[in-house]
């Protein structure tokens, strides 16, 4: 967990208002597990007064050769905006790595993982296929986006493992959403990244197996000391009753947390 | 020339975290010696524990944010045994803010965190907007901060300072009040009551609907505030609100606070604390000044 001003080494967008940045610095050798998080100050020298607070984002993968890192995210708001106009050489204050993503001990060995993502949920579970990849694992990954715009990473993933796409409105891949496709996939263990809606239902579907689900909620400080991102527990005799989403998540095992 | 020195704080700065924006300091910890402060002052504690708020909590706001976390901690109890050990360690004084529904749990909590020997002072919330029995009822009605300001003193073994709300029509009025019932010194301020409608679901952001602003956004309103009561009262302040640099600190000092506390700059530069406790040094030198206590209300004074 270290703050720096790291360098654009690239920036492109790869679908419509999808954007992939690529950054060197120290904070790559920082991280432990795919699934992990960078909070960025976008357009922030101190005087500047918006945007104020730090923008948490994904990582998406880590070279740690190239001391770089990955990081894929929608262009949405008055932060992300203001991010997608940083040109190659750019200095970008980010703080990190920080949280706990995906145990990649979680699929035995020889085993076979089953990735779930949705939209600007996919980056994170693109570096753990890769990690499981490299293991052996046999990977397959079922991904949703709302239409074919939106598509991002489809080549990327297929080299890794199959890959089932599926767009809202049928204008790329198969039609529907990714619980459309679930039930006929046999995987020792899966994970999940995306909207709300979608981890409820991939949740609800997937049972008794091992599932990992990475959770998004707003954010102030990133390491745990404001309690702005909360989640409750669903053990009611839990020491604690909550967790904290930028700290003991953003990865928590299915059943761990409410979602809501 | 840092070293500032309060009614139960002596302080090698005079820069402390403010409440609930640090926790209970074991996540700052990990990013750099808690030493450097000059105090800390920890998290909310009220008598039972409590949970807070519904999420969303936080929303950002130009210059500033709101939040509506809801003091969300594990009672005054669980602090004592499990968080001040850990800050025993540290050669920093430590604040307890303390916070509650009726003036009983104001009293109990007090009584109990005040004998602490890590507590080296208490900072009596009569400000948080964001739960409907925070403390605002006591921080907006001078006789009755008043009454339970001499309630806590009575009981507290520490000097008390109240923190003082900015949503009233009266500041010094407040302070007055509080000054007379024995507060030994103030908090200024609390965040402003606030709110954010979101476009898309035409609904407040906050689960809460409404949360407190803080941020530079609020420093203008802070530093008038100190202004008008450093000159009314006799007791020192400790100045908050949007302070996110060295220069932002000596504006504090120069309206009249003794001490400063940074909240929300926490969250952008996790290291902002002691970047400014290294900056400040230069900063007075180049004023020609030898000790920050000389610039204390100087822009009245002069």
């Amino acid at each position: 967990m270290i703050q720096e001003d790291m360098t654009v080494l690239s920036h492109r967008e790869i679908a419509d208002g999808i954007f992939e940045l690529k950054l060197h610095g120290k904070i790559p050798a920082e991280i432990s597990e795919p699934g992990q998080f960078v909070h960025v100050r976008v357009g922030g020298s101190s005087g500047s007064a918006a945007p104020l607070l730090r923008r948490p984002i994904s990582i998406c993968t880590a070279d740690l050769g190239h001391q770089s890192l990955t990081l894929i995210y929608r262009s949405i708001g008055l932060g992300t905006e203001l991010l997608s106009h940083a040109v190659e050489g750019k200095k970008i204050d980010v703080f990190g790595p920080l949280g706990h993503g995906f145990p990649v001990d979680a699929v035995p060995e020889g085993g076979r993982a089953l990735m779930i993502g949705g939209g600007v949920g996919v980056p994170p579970l693109f570096g753990l296929s890769q990690m499981l990849a490299d293991k052996g694992v046999q990977v397959t990954h079922v991904l949703g986006f709302r239409s074919e715009k939106d598509i991002f990473y489809e080549n990327e993933f297929a080299e890794l493992g199959e890959t089932i796409i599926l767009t809202e409105d049928g204008t790329n891949g198969r039609a529907g959403r990714v619980t459309d496709v679930l039930k006929g996939i046999d995987f020792d263990t899966a994970y999940a990244c995306g909207p709300l809606p979608m981890l409820k239902a991939v949740q609800t579907m997937i049972g008794e197996k091992p599932l990992y689900l990475s959770m998004e909620q707003r954010m102030g400080c990133g390491i745990g000391a404001c309690l702005a991102c909360v989640v409750h527990t669903t053990d009611r005799d839990d020491g604690k009753g909550y967790r904290r989403v930028c700290c003991d998540g953003p990865v928590f095992r299915a059943g761990e947390v409410e979602l809501c | 020339m840092l070293d500032v020195h309060l009614p139960g704080l002596d302080l090698k700065n005079p820069v402390m975290p403010a409440s609930g924006c640090f926790a209970f300091g074991a996540e700052y910890a990990k990013l750099y010696d808690l030493n450097q402060l000059g105090a800390i002052i920890i998290k909310a504690a009220t008598l039972e524990a409590r949970f807070g708020n519904p999420t969303p909590r936080v929303a950002e706001t130009p210059g500033g944010m709101l939040n509506a976390i809801g003091l969300q901690n594990p009672g005054v109890d669980q602090i004592i045994d499990h968080e001040l050990p850990r800050l025993a360690e540290y050669d920093t004084p430590v604040i307890a803010n303390i916070a509650g529904s009726e003036t009983s749990d104001y009293v109990r909590t007090a009584e109990k965190m005040s004998k602490d020997p890590v507590v080296r002072a208490l900072e009596l919330n009569i400000s948080c907007p964001n739960v409907k029995h925070g403390g605002i009822q006591f921080g907006t009605v001078p006789e009755v901060a008043a009454e339970l300001t001499a309630k806590v003193k009575a009981v507290s073994e520490k000097p008390v300072y109240v923190k003082l709300s900015p949503n009233v029509t009266d500041i010094v009025a407040m302070a007055q009040a509080v000054e007379q019932a024995g507060a030994d010194g103030l908090s200024m301020i609390n965040t402003l009551l606030g709110m954010r409608i979101d476009l898309k679901t035409q609904r407040p952001v906050l689960a809460n609907k409404t949360g407190g602003l803080s941020g530079p956004a609020i420093k203008p309103i802070a530093i008038r505030m100190i202004y008008e009561v450093s000159q009314q009262v006799k007791i020192p302040i400790i100045g908050m609100g949007g302070i996110q640099n060295a220069d932002d600190v000596i504006e504090y000092f120069l309206a009249g606070a003794s001490a400063v506390a940074v909240g929300t700059a926490n969250f952008v530069d996790p290291l902002v604390c002691p970047k400014i406790i290294n900056e400040l040094p230069g900063k007075l030198q180049s004023m020609g000044v030898s000790s920050i206590h000389e610039l204390v209300g100087r822009s009245w004074k002069l």
